[in-house]
């Protein structure tokens, strides 16, 4: 009998044997599974970006917004109606099923501050929004309660902001003016990048919600209300919840067009990760074909193998070799062949992938997993391939392979 | 003394579809014991070739009976056979049949690579049989590097590495000039004579049959004639 270790040297050395026609051999498998891995990657990177810009939109984060009004049989667009208010907020935070809820009144405006000036959005808010956003405070704090109630003119400052405003000097303590008011900076928000629109998210002001409408407009009417949702089971509930209760609080006759609009992230997120995975699946098409092509060339080398060295093959078996030793030489020929494209496959997508995301600034990851699955499933194409012309080598006739010109 | 072959009334028939079937062999007997070299004889179609791959293993007879070593081989299955060949036989082929781009060692390795002997067993059993073939310093030499007189004296070296009970030589110099010929037959007389190897060679030249110790002739799938060689005066070593 023979051992495995040792038909696995038989193999590797028959290989070595053919070295060109060997890597050859292995180049179907080797496209195949680094075209898998680059395709893999890309598609991950995409996908968890996406990802990163939904949760960083904030956590179960459902959005309240104004909605299209007709008067005298004008219709305004979406967010054309004044009818949201923070007390909706108020009403909102009581419902079962919501964590939190900030108001968000947006303002474009120039500000202020010593000999610097910037024009940003600043956005009235309430204590929540921290949470609401998932935005911890780089420094300083965030305003409390109490200065909500009071009306407080105090601001904490996104990075962009920063910059502008305060290239050298640290804010916090320092004064900006928000439409000819002094705002007191007591924070700064840490950096959060752009959103998935492409803005600039850090360019922006918050302050007390309060303030915003006594202070600077003087209104009752919200830009929108960010409402938290206690986890991401709860926000359908949540919103068919938030849309009866507006209903009822906006009067509105049934049968006729809401004065809002709930929006649900959850729903930008399914889409982006139906897109994702019908890009997998397309992915996983090319893949299984380029897999397929592969194996079918390793059986055609196989097959040609077997004939080619038919007088070996007479000669094991004469030498002694069983017929299941022949079997297994020509079976792990092929599967070394194959997980050994397979590995030089997996090498070639990682540093093509690590390419990609150098010169194309595509965000690229590589799931082990995906790595793993390719060596797995190289490693099946060739048993799968190699079977079959395995077969024929071990049911050979040694006496007419041993003739065979 | 255990005959190492012993064929009672061995037959061996070719069905074919649509013709009358081709009988190779009409009830052989023989007997070889150890120790012998016999050299066995007959025209193409003779049988000849059928008797030896049936002795070696390869085939199997249609009836009759043999015991190699006194075992009755007739009831083993293929693997048994398999393992058999990889103990207890060596072959010896026209066309040396020697792995290319594998060194003359390596190739007197494979036998017992698959009798499952270590390999650092192999080694040493290989070397020693290279040495007695006169081919140690070619031990890493590739068959290409080497002359047909030396692949053939590598595929000896092979065949006698597990230390057969029999050595199976299908026309060994079939393939060799008259020179390189002479080596080999000198080779396995020194074989036969120091080592006691059994030794049973097929051939159609009578100047090769000449370096056996007996002769059998096949004709029409029967044994003709079964007789000891007369020792030549001089025999070059």
């Amino acid at each position: 009998m023979i051992s495995m270790m040792q038909t696995l040297k038989l193999a590797l050395t028959a290989l070595v044997r053919n070295k060109s026609r060997s890597l050859l051999t292995m180049l179907g498998v080797v496209i195949g599974v680094a075209a898998v891995i680059v395709t893999v990657a890309i598609g991950t990177g995409a996908r968890s970006s996406v990802a990163d810009q939904i949760n960083g939109l904030g956590s179960n984060l459902i959005v309240v917004i104004p909605g299209s009004v007709q008067t005298t049989g004008a219709k305004t667009g979406t967010g054309g109606a004044s009818t949201l208010t923070a007390q909706d907020g108020l009403a909102i935070a009581k419902l079962p099923g919501v964590a939190a809820v900030s108001p968000a009144i947006n303002i474009r405006t120039q500000l202020v501050a010593n000999d610097n000036n910037w024009q940003t959005t600043v956005t009235g808010v309430a204590t929540s929004y921290t949470y609401v956003r998932s935005w911890p405070i780089a420094e300083g704090r965030f305003f409390t309660q109490a200065e909500t109630d009071d009306t407080a003119k105090v601001a904490v400052l996104g990075q962009t902001v920063v910059q502008q405003l305060f290239p050298t000097t640290d804010p916090v303590g320092q004064n900006v003016l928000v439409r000819g008011i002094p705002f007191t900076v007591i924070g700064t928000l840490s950096p959060k990048g752009q959103s998935s629109a492409g803005q600039d998210q850090d360019d922006t002001v918050l302050i007390p919600y309060t303030s915003a409408l006594q202070r600077l407009i003087g209104g009752t009417t919200v830009s929108e209300l960010m409402v938290s949702a206690v986890d991401a089971a709860h926000i359908d509930p949540v919103q068919s919840e938030i849309t009866s209760l507006l209903e009822q609080r906006h009067g509105v006759v049934a049968g006729q067009p809401d004065d809002f609009s709930v929006r649900n992230l959850a729903d930008i997120a399914q889409a982006a990760s139906a897109t994702a995975s019908i890009l997998g699946l397309l992915l996983a098409a090319v893949a299984a074909v380029s897999l397929l092509v592969g194996g079918i060339g390793i059986m055609n080398i196989m097959l040609v193998s077997v004939t080619e060295r038919t007088r070996e093959i007479g000669l094991r078996v004469a030498l002694g070799a069983r017929s299941a030793a022949i079997l297994r030489q020509f079976l792990i020929e092929a599967v070394v062949l194959s997980t050994g494209g397979g590995t030089i496959g997996v090498v070639l997508g990682i540093i093509g992938a690590g390419a990609i995301a150098l010169l194309a600034h595509w965000p690229t990851s590589v799931p082990i997993a995906s790595v793993f699955l390719a060596l797995a499933f190289s490693a099946a194409v060739g048993v799968f391939f190699g079977y079959w012309p395995a077969r024929k080598a071990a049911a050979l006739d040694p006496i007419r392979a041993l003739r065979f010109e | 003394m255990t005959p190492v072959v012993d064929v009672r009334d061995l037959r061996k028939v070719y069905p074919l579809d649509g013709a009358e079937d081709v009988v190779a062999l009409r009830g052989v007997d023989l007997t070889i014991d150890p120790g012998e070299f016999v050299a066995v004889m007959g025209p193409s179609g003779s049988g000849k070739s059928t008797f030896m791959h049936i002795v070696g293993f390869l085939d199997r007879a249609t009836s009759g009976t043999y015991r190699f070593s006194g075992n009755d081989v007739s009831g083993l299955d293929g693997d048994q056979l398999a393992d058999l060949r990889s103990r207890a036989l060596g072959f010896v082929f026209q066309a040396y049949n020697l792995l290319p781009r594998t060194t003359a060692v390596e190739n007197v390795e494979l036998p017992m690579i698959y009798a499952g002997v270590p390999a650092a067993e192999r080694r040493r059993a290989a070397m020693e049989a290279l040495d007695a073939v006169g081919l140690a310093k070619y031990a890493e030499h590739q068959p290409n590097q080497l002359s047909g007189g030396q692949q053939q004296r590598v595929a000896i070296a092979r065949s006698i590495v597990n230390k057969p009970h029999l050595i199976l030589a299908d026309e060994p110099t079939g393939a060799l000039d008259t020179v390189s010929s002479e080596d080999v037959m000198a080779l396995f007389q020194r074989l036969n004579r120091e080592r006691g190897m059994t030794v049973m060679l097929v051939t159609h030249e009578p100047d090769v049959a000449a370096h056996a110790k007996r002769l059998v002739t096949f004709r029409d799938g029967n044994i003709i004639s079964d007789a000891p060689i007369a020792p030549k005066a001089a025999v070059l070593v």
